[in-house]
């Protein structure tokens, strides 16, 4: 034991600037600072409150999703039915509009209809030891062809002003911010509370590095799984409110392709695929890199599908970029050694 | 006989409700029992089993290829616009360079995964993005509709050959090839071994770099010769051609019993996977069911067959006890 | 007699040629660990040679080095007397090297015959795998080892032994002339083990060379004729068996003599803190009985594959119970998850430190707090003073070594990683402790710091269940010895009554 006293160990990691240059937040805030200055030079149109409050339109919904995406996939997990989650509250919030709920009550079915979903995708995940891919694939059919079912070709339109209104109108005249951005906003901070504060949180990162070492340490680690499920079928759910409001119909189609955008917000906010790693700071970042320059692009009026093939690359750079510097960075010293 | 049932029990289940499905519907309509019908059937299916086949070495090895359906889509443009420009052309030239380029893109994707060593949902996720954006790129945004393709470009998937359509003999030839390369070549067994226990398969002197490039580039020529015969066949290319298609594809994958944590999947059951999907689709509106059902029944066949899978494949514990032993022994020799 | 005969021989080949093969000068570095430094070995034909050492003295990263999957960073591989380097492990076969692995080396959903010649299948007319030569030579191979187990068999139909027949019968189809054996026996019985034997005799009289690693010094005088001892990734002595004697093997393989090794006190017993009564489950273990008192240190030993991992397993609540009943200090308990065993006050520390015990990417201290998190909650909130304060008490007294308390575990030395895993089922204060192999591959200091830990704690009062596979160590540190074979117990010794040589004849299910 006398080594001990001899050994002196550090209470923290001694600070090293490189380190904190190199952390995927701070790349995605220089990202961002670089799509808002170059946008500011195409377009005079581009610094405009109204154009960027009218822009947060276009993500908000998605975002509120990916916050309980990121914790899924932070935990090895992911949910590619949550855009049909988003049919089928859209649906159901029809249904119920036209038996003549209030706006409230159309947000509560909303919810509740993902909740449902969500927990019944936690349950065939966790009570069968089956594969999140596998089953949400199945889901999102079995969810979406219900809505197909349930509506064929037709819509439903005809949404009540009032809520219509909440989604439509500012939710305060100034600044003006929409309803879907500061549920977007809120949300995102309770995550990042819990996810980076709470005991909580510590058992997902534990989870997403080692599932089998979380167990073996009294992580209730099904449990765990089966409510981030619920909770991102629950976000869905009130994307679906949110959106149903915003455009004031439900067809089948509605949000159609949205996981994938979704993942990718996920993804570019540094949560790693493979579990373990990613913040929710990282998240709402890549939100607003991925939202502020689909925004520069419209306003060039680039075609929306020629931005996919953008985005697409940036996917795919953001991830290769610090795989290939580590790799550079791996190599460097090794040379030396030799030398 | 009994060592038969055990060793293909999932595909011969499989096969038996088929069969029952498609008796049950003949029943209800005879016509769909009829040789043209069911050959359409056929033909309607071709094309989604050779791409379960393609997708199911991909999973095998533990990848996924989400970019499928939007390589497809553009190798099937390019093929489209380059008989619009050049009528010409033989088909066996343009079924040469739909799988080129299919290829191109599927190792384009290999080599993302394999050397920078990205997972392989992330950069199909991304390149499905990019490849389905370039179609659009490529066409600027055209319908090419079969007025604008040579003839018999047009054509030669509908020919028929033996009452099958020529569509029908391609899928036959590529899952024959399949089940050769996978059942009787060296690589085609190690890639069971990859999924099946990647470290293991290194102590093997497995390259598992060569073959992730393999199986995509696979996966994208495939996704290419199909781009042609969809465009073929259907006589028109666009931007939107199987869009979400890749989901039907690792759906017959999963209703197939290929395992999505790898190492496990068989030709036959890929095949029946796609069959019984292409199945569904095609008796629905012979049964006067709606044809809005299609998707909400495929998902609860998707969820059927894992599930079952799952239950088939219920982790049992080491065999230590002799008699647990002996029991094991027994039921499987 | 055999072992002098074949020494002359090899006298003779070397007097004429160089060794078949020479590693000469070999280091290996990995992050936080010196695996080896300069190390040296040479494999003559018609030669066993026993490689010894301790767990973590570098013996697999040898094994690592010769069939390609590690590259040395210093040093020469010599073949007779050629410099060689293997990239691949298929540039180790077509050296003629093959190996039977320590971690068997399976397919699961594949046939016996696959097994055997992935990545080598035969091929016929057109290059396609001939299924029928393959089947063929796979009967041949397993008949040589006298199994009867059919090519066709899926391999997860087999049991542990067979797997490991199969496993031989691999390394055995490369027809190589350097066969490494990284403890073939270990969980083989005594028949099988003499079917090995006669193979690896065979082997030498085909002039072929033999590393044979093993901790059983029974077995390596029995077909060794030389030997190399690895410590601490070094290589300090070499000779003829001949000339050896186990007593002198084993000081040089700890560095010291046995008594300081193991620090076993008596300590006074206490109330009754455990009963186990039947334990069983379908599979893996049967009628597990026995009680566990306060301060008692219970050793369970047997083959690797005897079902003691995973009867503990279950009684930490990992798995279910088909029947039996456990008791905690007097009350029947019924466990459906980790959690509820720790809330019990059981504490398991599993055998695989980096797969089970530990999240390698995280810091020392959210490792050390990780079973109890809710200690350290204050209004809905982690107080990160509060984890800090139990991690320096728990990582000062185990003496972990780190640069600062936030360094990623995957830094640390596997020895340091142990210590975190046990500092982190002390911060859950538990009555009750189980340690799964607890110094499997750490290095000597390490392993004496944990060793000195048990019985400290066993001193204040906690009951320990100590799994191990080191004979010396369950025979030296427990009060009482359960030996399980094939899933049951089938004897137990008290302390100052073990016998080594009954223990693992009842180990490996002699009388």
């Amino acid at each position: 034991m006398s080594d001990a006293a001899r050994y002196q160990v550090l209470d923290r990691a001694p600070t090293q600037w490189r380190d904190r240059l190199l952390r995927w937040e701070t790349i995605l805030l220089i990202v961002l600072s670089a799509v808002i200055v170059f946008n500011t030079l195409q377009s005079p149109y581009f610094l405009d409150l109204y154009n960027l409050s009218d822009t947060t339109q276009n993500f908000s919904e998605k975002a509120i999703v990916a916050l309980g995406m990121a914790l899924l996939i932070l935990v090895r997990e992911i949910d590619l039915s949550v855009a049909a989650i988003v049919a089928l509250a859209s649906l159901a919030i029809g249904f119920a509009a036209r038996a003549g709920l209030a706006p409230a009550g159309l947000f509560a079915v909303g919810i509740l209809v993902g909740l449902a979903c969500g927990a019944f995708n936690g349950f065939l995940v966790t009570a069968f030891g089956l594969p999140s891919i596998v089953v949400t694939i199945g889901t999102m059919s079995l969810y979406r062809g219900i809505a197909h079912v349930a509506l064929g070709d037709q819509a439903i339109t005809g949404y009540p002003s009032p809520y219509t209104d909440l989604a439509q109108n500012f939710l305060i005249d100034w600044p003006p911010i929409y309803l879907a951005f500061v549920i977007f906003i809120a949300l995102a901070l309770c995550f990042g509370a819990v996810l980076h504060l709470t005991a909580w949180g510590r058992a997902l990162y534990a989870i997403g590095n080692n599932p089998v070492a979380a167990r073996f340490s009294g992580i209730r680690v099904d449990r765990i799984r089966f409510v981030l499920f619920a909770i991102t079928g629950a976000l869905a759910g009130l994307a679906g409110a949110l959106l149903t409001a915003r455009i004031g119909s439900t067809r089948p189609n509605i949000a159609l392709g949205w996981e994938l955008e979704i993942v990718t917000m996920v993804v570019l906010g540094g949560v790693s695929i493979a579990g373990g790693a990613g913040t929710v700071p990282g998240v709402v970042l890549a939100v607003f890199v991925l939202g502020l320059t689909t925004f520069g692009m419209t306003l060039l009026n680039v075609p929306g599908i020629v931005i996919n093939v953008i985005l697409g690359c940036l996917l795919i750079a953001a991830i290769a970029a610090p795989i290939v510097l580590r790799r550079a960075g791996a190599m460097r010293p090794r040379r030396g050694r030799r030398s | 006989m009994t060592r038969l049932v055990r060793r293909y029990g999932r595909e011969i289940l499989l096969a038996l409700i088929l069969v029952g499905l498609v008796l049950a519907v003949g029943a209800r309509a005879p016509v769909f029992l009829t040789p043209g019908s069911l050959n359409g059937v056929l033909t309607d299916t071709a094309i989604l089993a050779m791409m379960a086949l393609a997708q199911m070495v991909v999973i095998l090895t533990r990848g996924i290829d989400l970019s499928v359906a939007a390589n497809l889509a553009l190798s099937g443009m390019v093929v489209a616009l380059l008989s619009e420009q050049a009528p010409q052309l033989p088909v066996i030239a343009t079924i040469l360079i739909a799988t080129a380029v299919g290829a191109w893109l599927g190792f384009l994707n290999g080599a993302l995964v394999a050397f920078v060593g990205i997972p392989s949902i992330v950069v199909t996720l991304g390149t499905l993005a990019i490849y389905r954006g370039l179609v659009f790129v490529v066409s600027g945004g055209r319908w090419i509709s079969s007025d604008k393709m040579a003839p018999n470009f047009l054509s030669f998937p509908h020919e028929t050959l033996l009452g099958v359509s020529t569509l029908v003999w391609i899928a036959a030839l590529v899952a024959v090839a399949m089940a050769l390369f996978l059942g009787r070549t060296r690589t085609g067994r190690g890639l069971y071994a990859v999924g099946g226990n990647p470290v293991a398969a290194r102590y093997c002197g497995i390259d598992l770099d060569r073959q992730q490039l393999l199986v995509f580039t696979l996966s994208g020529a495939v996704s290419g010769l199909c781009g042609y015969l969809w465009v073929a066949r259907f006589g028109i290319a666009y931007t939107e051609i199987a869009l979400g298609h890749e989901l039907s594809v690792i759906a017959a994958c999963v209703i197939g019993g290929v395992s999505i944590g790898g190492g496990i999947g068989t030709v036959t059951g890929t095949l029946l996977g796609a069959l019984f999907l292409g199945v569904i689709v095609n008796a629905l509106p012979v049964i006067n069911v709606s044809p809005f059902w299609q998707m909400a029944i495929s998902g609860a066949v998707i969820l059927a067959a894992v599930v079952i899978n799952a239950r088939a494949e219920k982790r049992r514990g080491k065999l230590i006890l002799p008699e647990a032993r002996r029991e094991a022994a027994g039921a499987l020799s | 007699m055999l072992a002098t005969g074949t020494a002359s021989r090899a006298e003779g080949v070397t007097a004429g040629a160089a060794p078949l093969l020479a590693l000469s000068g070999i280091s290996k570095r990995f992050p936080g660990v010196r695996a080896l430094h300069e190390a040296n070995l040479t494999l003559r034909a018609g030669e066993v040679m026993a490689l010894i050492g301790e767990n973590g003295a570098g013996k697999s990263t040898i094994v690592k080095i010769l069939t390609g999957l590690y590259r040395p960073d210093e040093g020469q591989i010599l073949m007779e007397g050629r410099p060689v380097s293997f990239a691949s492990p298929r540039d180790a076969w077509a050296a003629g090297v093959t190996a039977i692995h320590q971690e068997t080396v399976m397919f699961d959903e594949l046939s016996v015959a696959e097994n055997v010649f992935m990545g080598h299948m035969p091929v016929g007319g057109g290059g396609l795998v001939d299924w029928s030569a393959m089947r063929a030579r796979t009967h041949d191979l397993l008949l040589r080892l006298e199994s009867d187990i059919h090519p066709d068999t899926p391999l997860k139909a087999l049991g542990v032994a067979q797997k490991h027949l199969v496993e031989i019968a691999r390394a055995l189809s490369h027809d190589a002339g350097i066969v490494i054996m990284d403890e073939p026996t270990a969980a083989l019985s005594a028949r099988e083990i003499d079917d090995l034997f006669r193979i690896v005799a065979q082997l030498k009289s085909e002039d072929r060379a033999v590393l044979f690693i093993s901790h059983k010094f029974e077995e390596i005088f029995r077909i060794a004729d030389r030997w190399t001892c690895l410590r601490d990734g070094e290589q300090v002595g070499e000779g003829s068996i001949a000339e050896a004697t186990p007593a002198e093997l084993v000081r040089l393989m700890v560095g010291r003599s046995i008594d300081q090794v193991f620090p076993k006190r008596p300590v006074p017993i206490g109330d009754v803190a455990l009963e186990v009564e039947g334990l069983s489950n379908a599979t893996e273990f049967a009628d597990i009985s026995f009680t566990l008192r306060q301060g008692e240190i219970l050793g369970l030993y047997g083959l690797v594959g005897a079902g003691r991992s995973e009867a503990m397993q279950c009684l930490f609540g990992l798995s279910r119970p088909t029947r039996g009943t456990v008791r905690v200090s007097g009350k029947a308990v019924s466990f459906t998850s980790p959690a509820d065993a720790i809330a019990a006050g059981i504490a398991y520390v599993p055998e695989d430190r980096q797969m089970q015990g530990s999240v390698l990417p995280l810091g020392v201290r959210e490792n050390t707090t990780l079973a109890s998190l809710a200690r350290h909650v204050r209004g809905g909130v982690l107080s990160r003073s509060s984890e800090l304060a139990d991690t320096q008490r728990l990582g000062r007294r185990l003496a972990v070594k780190a640069a600062h308390w936030d360094q990623r575990l995957q830094e640390l030395s596997g020895g340091n990683q142990q210590k975190v895993v046990i500092a982190k089922w002390l911060a859950t204060n538990p009555r009750i402790l189980i340690l799964d192999e607890p110094t499997k591959g750490i290095d000597v200091g390490s392993k004496v710091a944990v060793h000195d830990f048990m019985v400290e704690l066993a001193g204040e009062g906690l009951a320990v269940i100590l799994i191990s596979s080191e004979l010396p160590e369950v025979m030296s540190m427990s009060d009482r010895v359960l030996v399980l074979h094939e899933g049951r117990i089938v004897r137990a010794f008290e302390h100052g009554r073990m016998d080594a040589a009954a223990i693992v004849t009842a180990a490996t299910g002699g009388a």
